[in-house]
């Protein structure tokens, strides 16, 4: 079942790349997309519009079908990891979206390449933290 | 509303609803596909297939639309592998998987009023405004 909504969601976020890829003639990379709608005049309007879109859509979801966003990542913690994403994908050039999703997809040797790095800084981060800060046996 | 902002904002939309269908809005199911030596999760995996089967098949159809000129219209690939990929992909990878966060779940995540979400998309922005200071990379989103 969580496989099969795995594929599903997928597939639709697979139609809106190509949806604002047709709309716009640009990668939908949401941290690309993020840091333009920061600091770039030029095209601003879109970018802020499928930022909307994007809140917009957890807006719906919390109200038909409040979904699960639980975390119990200790403040700090997010932070250190906000600015570490925020810094790491502009640095990178793409996030899970602009380099995992659309440059997979069109076979780019750089997105591969990044794609395979960060899944496996993020699996290193995780087996670090799950061994030193969490007791063996936590969910 | 021009037609590009509002094909953008419907993309926005569709694209926010897919991450939320599939659970990636959730940063326990992104954690857990992390956790290779732990509990796997594998649903990530299925997303991301997904994803990139549907967009890389209308990339190919768009590709040969009008006879194969649609083929300009698309982003062009890119095989640059430099330093700022490795390393920036390596930065953003270690807070992924500090915090089950990327930038659309993450975004998406502040419609819910998820107070982990705010704090975490706040930090987002310092850390690309930081980036400035140092050499980036050309973004290969911004294309063609």
């Amino acid at each position: 079942m969580s496989m099969l909504s795995g594929l599903l969601g997928g597939a639709l976020i697979g139609l809106a790349a190509t949806v604002y890829l047709l709309a716009t003639g640009r990668v939908a990379g949401v941290s690309g997309i993020l840091a333009g709608a920061l600091g770039e005049r030029a095209a601003r309007g879109e970018r802020i519009a499928f930022l909307a879109g994007l809140v917009g859509a957890g807006l719906i979801a919390a109200v038909v079908a409040s979904p699960a966003a639980a975390t119990s990542t200790p403040t700090p913690v997010l932070i250190v990891a906000g600015v570490l994403v925020g810094f790491g994908t502009r640095v990178g050039g793409g996030c899970t979206s602009g380099h995992g999703v659309c440059g997979i997809s069109r076979l780019s040797r750089a997105s591969l390449v990044a794609t395979a790095v960060f899944i496996a800084t993020g699996a290193a981060t995780v087996a670090v933290a799950n061994h030193f800060f969490f007791a063996a046996g936590t969910p | 509303m021009s037609r590009r902002t509002l094909g953008a904002l419907f993309a926005g939309a569709l694209f926010g609803i897919g991450l939320v269908v599939s659970g990636m809005t959730d940063p326990r199911n992104v954690i857990g596909f992390l956790d290779v030596a732990g509990r796997w999760n594998p649903r990530l995996a299925a997303v991301m297939a997904g994803a990139v089967g549907v967009h890389a098949a209308l990339l190919g159809l768009l590709a040969r639309a009008g006879g194969g000129r649609g083929a300009r219209l698309l982003p062009r690939r890119d095989n640059r592998i430099d330093r700022s990929l490795i390393v920036g992909s390596a930065i953003f990878g270690v807070g992924w998987g500090l915090s089950g966060y990327c930038p659309g779940p993450a975004i998406a995540s502040l419609g819910f009023g998820a107070r982990s979400a705010y704090v975490f998309v706040a930090a987002m922005i310092v850390g690309i405004l930081a980036s400035a200071l140092v050499p980036r990379r050309r973004s290969g989103c911004e294309a063609p």
